[in-house]
Order: C-alpha cells, then sequence, then structure tokens
C-alpha cells in the first residue's frame, strides 16, 4: 500500500474516534444544561459525571487529529490553514469558551445555571460548525484567482446541504450523547436516567439518519463526483445501515437489568456504524483532500518523517492503550464512582 | 497593519495568552507533587492541605489553558501556512510526542483529581508525579520546535527545495538543551512567586487564626524555598542561553545587549536604547567587558555585533529592552526570595514584618511579567526570520484576508477569560475559606 493510504488511514481514525469523543462530549453538554434543576430526574447529574473527568482527554484527540494532519500532510495543512481560517477560527472560539464556561459551572455555585447554559449552547454548536467543512473542502464553494483561494461564503450561506451536514452534527451528537449515557446510566443502576436518555436515543436516531441521507442527496448539485463515489461504495454503506438497525432495535431487546433493551450493544453497533459510513465516506473521498486542487499525494511529507511519525504513534499508542483502559475502569465502569452523585 | 502584521499579532496574542495559563498550570503541578512529597514525609496535613487547594486551582486554569492551547495548536496552521508546511516536513516529531505528554497529563491529573479517594497514597503520588512529569515534558516538546527554529538543522536545501531530512537530528538542535531547561526552570519560578504573591497578600491582610497563620507560613515557605532555588537556577539557564546565542545565533545576542561593533572586551550595556547612527546603546549604564566575560568566559573574547550583518537581518532594536526587563526581573526575584529567606532563618520564631510581606505581594505579577517579555525576546528576536536563515517571516504568513476580524473577536476574548477566571478564583476560594478545610477530614 502506498504510504500516502496508510498515512491518511491513520488521520481517518484519529479523526474517527474524535467524531465519536467529541459527539458524545458536546451532547453530554447540552443534556447537563437541559435536565439542569429538572425535578425528579438525574439526567444531569450522570452528564456530569461522564463530563468532568473527560472532557480534557476527549479534547486532546481533537489536537491529535489536528497535529497528525500537519505532520503526515504539511501540504493540506498549509492548503486547509489558508482557506479555513474562518470557520476554523469559530470553532476555536466557541471551543475556548465552551470550555473555560463549563469548568467555571463547576466551581461556582451561585451562578451555575447561566455558566451551564454558555456552554451547552456554544458546545452544541461546535460539532455543527466543524462539519461545514466536509462540504466545502469537496467543492463548488472554492473559487481559485491566481494562486490564492477563497470561500465563497455567498454560497455557503445559501447551500441546502451546507444546512443539512449542520442538521447532521446536531442530529449526531444528540443521537450518540444519549445513547452512551443510555449505557452509562445502566452500567450504574439508575434505572429512571435510562428510560430517560433511552427515549432521547429513540427520538434521535431517525432524525440523524433523515439528515444523513439529505446531506448525501443535497451534495448531488454541489459535487457529482463525490455522490459518484459514494454510490459505488454503496455495499459499505448498506453495511453500515444494516449495523444501525440492529442497533437501534437493540433498544428494544429484552434484558434482564432493566425493563426493556440492551443498550451496550446498542452503543456498539452504532459506533460501527459510524465507523463503516465514515470509512466509505473517506473511501469515495480519496483521493483527493481539497477537491480539485490536493490529493494526498500531492500532501504528504517526505519518506523520513513519514516512518518516524508512524513508529512514533506506534509505540505512544502501545503505551497508551493500557492507560486508557484504567482509565476506562476509573471513570465508566467502578460502582464507587459512579453512583457518587446520585 | 499590514496581513503580515496581523497575522504575527494574532498569533503572538494567543501565545501570550496562552503561556500565562500554560506556565502556571506546568509551576503548579511541580508544587502539587512537591507538597504531596512533603507531606508524605512530615505527615502533616496542612500539606495535604496545601496539595488539595493547588490542585483545585490548576483545575480552574486548565479550563483555560486546554482550549487557549488548542487555539494556539491550531491557529499556527492558519496564521503561518507556510511555516507549517516545513514543519511537517522537517520538525514534525515534537509536536507528535507532545500530544503524547498532553495524554498523560490529561490522564492522569483526572484520576488525580476525581479518583484521588479510590487510590493508595502511593498511586496518588505517582499519579501526581506524571501529571507534573506530563506538563513539564509537554514545555519541552514545544520549546523543542521554538528552538529549532532559532538553530534549524536536520534538513538540506537542494535547489530550493527541502530534501535528505533527518527528523530526529532536527530534534537534537543546538539550541535545543539550553532553551529547554529554562523555559522550564523559568516556569517553576514564575508559578512559585505567584504562590508567594497569594501567600504574602493572606498574611498581610491578618484576620486569620493561629492555625490559618501556621498554614499560610508554610505555603509560603515552601513557595519562597522553590522560588528561590528556580530563580538561581533560571539564571544560570539564562546564562547558559546566552552563551547558546553567543555560540549559534550571534544576531540576536548582538540585538539583546545593542552592540552593533564586532570587539574583544565588550562592555555590558543596561537599560539605555540602541541607537544605529551613535553605533552604541545611548543612555545606558556599561560595564567594560563584562558581555565578553559572560558570552565567552574572558574580556579578551571577542562578541560580534549588528555591523557583521545586513541591516534587513536585524532584529528590531527595541528587544534590547525586553532582554534586560527580563534580566532585571529575574535578578530583583533572586534577591527578593533570598533576602525573605534570611531573614527567615536569623530571626527563626518571629512572623515576618509587614514591611517584608508588600515586597512580597507583586513578586508574582513581576514573575509574570518577565516570563512574557522573555518569549516576546526569544520570538521578536529571531525577527525577521520565522526558521533562522531559511524562511523569512514575511513569506510563512497567511495570504488570506479577514484577520482583523478574527483578531478583534480573539482579543475580545483573552480579555474577557483573563477578567472571568480572576472573579472565579477569587469567588471560589472566598466561598470555600480555609476554615472549611479544617472542618472535614480532607479526602485528598
Amino acid at each position: 500500500m502506498h504510504e500516502a493510504y496508510v498515512a491518511i488511514s491513520i488521520i481517518w481514525l484519529f479523526l474517527f474516534i474524535y467524531a465519536i469523543g467529541g459527539a458524545i462530549d458536546f451532547g453530554a453538554g447540552f443534556w447537563a444544561m437541559y435536565y439542569y434543576e429538572r425535578k425528579g430526574t438525574t439526567a444531569a447529574n450522570f452528564a456530569n459525571l461522564y463530563l468532568s473527568p473527560s472532557w480534557e482527554v476527549t479534547n486532546v484527540f481533537l489536537v491529535l487529529f489536528v497535529v497528525a494532519l500537519a505532520g503526515f500532510f504539511p501540504g493540506a495543512a498549509f492548503a486547509l490553514g489558508s482557506l479555513m481560517i474562518v470557520p476554523v477560527s469559530l470553532v476555536l472560539f466557541l471551543l475556548t469558551i465552551r470550555s473555560a464556561f463549563m469548568v467555571y459551572s463547576y466551581t461556582v455555585q451561585k451562578y451555575t445555571k447561566v455558566l451551564r447554559y454558555i456552554s451547552g449552547i456554544t458546545g452544541l454548536l461546535i460539532p455543527a460548525l466543524m462539519l461545514t467543512v466536509l462540504p466545502i473542502i469537496i467543492g463548488g464553494f472554492i473559487e481559485v484567482v491566481g494562486d490564492r483561494h477563497y470561500i465563497l461564503f455567498n454560497k455557503v450561506l445559501t447551500s441546502p446541504t451546507v444546512y443539512a451536514h449542520i442538521g447532521f452534527g446536531l442530529a449526531s451528537q444528540l443521537f450518540l450523547s444519549s445513547l452512551f449515557l443510555s449505557d452509562y446510566a445502566r452500567e450504574a443502576n439508575s434505572n429512571e436516567t435510562y428510560e430517560e436518555y433511552r427515549k432521547n436515543a429513540i427520538i434521535f436516531g431517525p432524525i440523524m439518519l433523515s439528515f444523513a441521507v439529505a446531506a448525501t442527496l443535497t451534495l448531488i448539485p454541489e459535487a457529482v463526483w463525490m455522490v459518484e463515489n459514494m454510490a459505488r461504495e454503496w455495499e459499505l454503506f448498506a453495511l453500515s445501515m444494516f449495523a444501525f438497525s440492529i442497533g437501534y432495535s437493540a433498544l428494544w431487546w429484552p434484558s434482564k437489568k432493566v425493563r426493556i433493551g440492551q443498550p451496550r450493544i446498542a452503543v456498539i453497533l452504532i459506533v460501527l456504524q459510524y465507523a463503516i459510513a465514515s470509512f466509505a465516506y473517506g473511501w469515495a473521498h480519496m483521493p483527493y483532500i481539497v477537491y480539485p486542487e490536493l490529493t494526498i499525494f500531492d500532501g504528504l511529507t517526505n519518506f523520513a518523517m513519514y516512518q518516524s511519525l508512524l513508529w512514533g504513534y506506534i509505540v505512544m499508542m502501545a503505551i497508551l492503550i493500557p492507560l486508557f483502559i484504567w482509565f476506562w475502569r476509573l471513570f465508566l465502569k467502578d460502582k464507587r464512582y459512579l453512583t457518587s452523585e446520585k | 497593519m499590514d496581513n503580515v502584521l496581523l497575522a504575527r499579532t494574532l498569533f503572538g496574542s494567543s501565545l501570550a495568552f496562552h503561556i500565562i495559563f500554560a506556565t502556571l498550570g506546568v509551576g503548579l503541578t511541580f508544587m502539587i507533587l512537591i507538597a504531596e512529597l512533603v507531606r508524605l514525609f512530615t505527615k502533616d496535613n496542612d500539606y495535604a492541605i496545601l496539595a488539595k487547594r493547588w490542585t483545585k486551582g490548576v483545575a480552574i486554569l486548565l479550563g483555560v489553558a486546554i482550549p487557549s492551547g488548542t487555539i494556539v495548536g491550531v491557529m499556527i496552521s492558519l496564521t503561518f501556512p507556510g511555516f507549517i508546511e516545513v514543519v511537517g516536513q522537517v520538525i514534525a516529531l515534537p509536536f507528535a510526542i507532545e500530544i503524547f505528554a498532553f495524554f498523560v497529563e490529561a490522564l492522569f491529573l483526572s484520576i488525580y483529581i476525581y479518583a484521588a479517594n479510590r487510590l493508595s497514597s502511593t498511586m496518588r503520588i505517582i499519579s501526581v508525579f506524571f501529571v507534573a512529569l506530563g506538563a513539564t515534558a509537554s514545555a519541552v516538546l514545544i520549546t523543542n520546535v521554538q528552538s529549532w527554529m532559532n538553530t534549524p538543522t536536520g534538513f538540506e536545501v537542494v535547489e530550493g527545495q527541502i530534501a535528505n531530512v533527518q527528523p530526529w537530528q532536527a530534534v537534537l538542535n543546538p539550541a535545543f538543551s539550553y532553551t529547554a531547561v529554562h523555559v522550564v526552570s523559568s516556569a517553576y519560578m514564575t508559578t512559585a512567586f505567584v504562590v508567594i504573591s497569594v501567600g504574602a497578600y493572606r498574611l498581610l491582610r491578618g484576620n486569620l487564626n493561629p492555625k490559618e497563620v501556621s498554614y499560610y507560613r508554610k505555603g509560603l515557605m515552601i513557595a519562597l524555598v522553590i522560588g528561590a532555588a528556580t530563580s538561581i537556577w533560571t539564571a544560570s539557564t539564562g546564562h547558559k542561553a546566552a552563551v547558546g546565542l553567543h555560540n549559534y545565533v550571534p544576531v540576536k545576542l548582538a540585538a539583546a545587549e545593542g552592540l552593533f561593533e564586532t570587539q574583544s572586551n565588550a562592555p555590558l550595556a543596561i537599560m539605555g536604547t540602541p541607537d544605529p547612527e551613535a553605533n552604541r546603546v545611548v543612555g545606558g549604564l556599561e560595564v567594560p567587558g563584562m558581555l565578553s566575560w559572560l558570552a565567552t568566559g574572558s574580556t579578551e573574547g571577542v562578541v560580534i555585533g549588528l555591523n557583521d550583518f545586513q541591516q534587513e537581518d536585524w532584529p528590531p532594536l527595541f528587544v534590547h529592552t525586553l532582554f534586560n526587563v527580563m534580566v532585571g526581573i529575574g535578578t530583583l526575584l533572586i534577591g527578593v526570595s533570598i533576602g525573605a529567606l534570611l531573614w527567615w532563618s536569623i530571626f527563626r520564631k518571629k512572623p515576618y514584618p509587614t514591611w517584608l510581606l508588600l515586597a512580597l505581594v507583586p513578586c508574582g505579577a513581576f514573575a509574570l511579567i518577565g516570563m512574557e517579555t522573555g518569549w516576546f525576546f526569544a520570538c521578536i528576536g529571531r525577527q525577521p526570520w520565522t526558521i533562522m536563515n531559511f524562511q523569512r517571516t514575511a513569506d510563512a504568513a497567511t495570504a488570506s484576508g479577514n484577520l482583523g476580524f478574527i483578531l478583534v473577536l480573539f482579543i475580545s476574548l483573552y480579555i474577557l477569560l483573563l477578567v472571568i477566571t480572576a472573579l472565579v478564583m477569587r469567588f471560589y476560594f472566598q466561598r470555600n475559606p480555609l476554615v472549611n478545610e479544617y472542618q472535614v477530614t480532607p479526602s485528598i
């Protein structure tokens, strides 16, 4: 396999991990706001119980993705950096407000409500804004004048596919976080919270799927090449749809621990659904990073750097994985922690 | 402002903002480790409370340090895409390894904060050790890129293209060893003096019961010892850094000292303004031969002056002032901390007098200013180059528009966060006064 494909697969893996982790993180922030001060439910507590130890780690995955992209594909970092300055700056701006205000909200009880609203809403917007990058880089929204690239904001803001992508970002984070938190609540034997998040997951599953289909269909006028490539990968997309159907149905499977549903199986299958779909999407994207200007072959770093980075990441992940497992046990499995804020 | 200056201001202000939080994060985790260790040996619960309250401080600071670090990491691609294109080819390793250090820090910090009561005391100290290690390693690795920008190695230029890249040789560039320790030592030092300020302020304000007085004295003492030790260490690493400049980046040293003529027996000019017309520092205090002695170890040593370089390659001459402020503050802080410790060793039983506490209160602000001027000197002193003698800042900066709007957006954000973070800190520690710590059995 060509080095560019190895490198882009690593980038895909990092991006995928962050996409799932980030969606759960920002979604949980939203639920912590939504259920705040709501009587008779501990749903907000569970969201915070998950968020407080994990948000920093999730954030590191974002930086990991950016740094890996700049290291393996310096040409892409150059092109994307020049092109994406406005949307990426807005994401950074929101991300900073979100994280800072979330920490403030844990610290200053007197103003928790307003602080949590600010962090919840800014957090909700982040994945939505991030998703707008997808249609922009596959064409139709960039004009080249001489050797300068411009994003055509007038076109971006009036494009249905951009809004469909935003909808997909919003629905995905609410769906994934509900699903994940329902499993988290089950782990802590909190039936009432489980039911609450299960209900949310049931609502947002089909909404997410509709937006995914809409985002693809509205892409046709903007980037027909991409849709054709995606159609070529129809087996993978069908497989991902299959994983969704089974995973979604698992919310109604009989269970010994809770009234109804197998949330752990649902979480695993839905993550699998995203993995397959995002891989198929990425595969259809190849070989372009920014269509039609920049391919993975133009953007790739030299061989010596490629090798050092590859080994660096392999060694690093080998050391970190046991640490992640320990972290998981301490905060996602340990009953003493899970029941501490009930 | 032209686009290059806008890009520099945007990235520079982001970095200047981030390093306040990053420096305190690096320094405080180190001090928490020390407090935990002191507690282990003395069995004195006050040190556990110190560690606990500093940890709360770190948790608040990280709410800003982590996203602002993310800003800096991403924004460098946005504002200097030309630079990041070279980074990806030659010096991507430290960035990649830094993520590893970042993970270690984030994971262990959560473990230390949220799982402390479920860990044995040994595991807890191991956790906080890894937090401190991760934070310090991040600082070292980021400084690695900065040092490479000053002394770029590990690649060749063949027909204008980068070739024969040796990633590890780039990591082991000559400036790395001395800049990295200087950054680490000054981060510890800055934080120690910020803690000294807080402790001195509390003791000065009075209205404390004897238990509280004893607590604040212990905190102040631990910070003074660390502050004195690290400020002396910082002076020594700073001296090595200056010698490093003499050997590898002479134009930067010449600008820092305002030296125009290459000469032996070069004088050290303190303050004053370098004037290219007069060919010397006007209005400064000159110590004959001192610069030669500092840079080469002998007053006879030859120090290269600015006139040996093309004027278009000179850094802005005001870096002389930045350099002086940094060195001046460093020297002052050594004096104050050593003085305070001497007072303590002479009059063991007596509390610190008001005038001494008054002298200690502004030390934290001075230390922060010294740290900032040091970084400003390091980055502005490298101009007009982003990568010394290889890439000019004007060629590295982005050509895209909209920078003015983004600059206003981020500057407002930074001011807002500085104010709110200060308020949140104040609010938290007022609402959770020290008395509360003695009423409950501490869980940390």
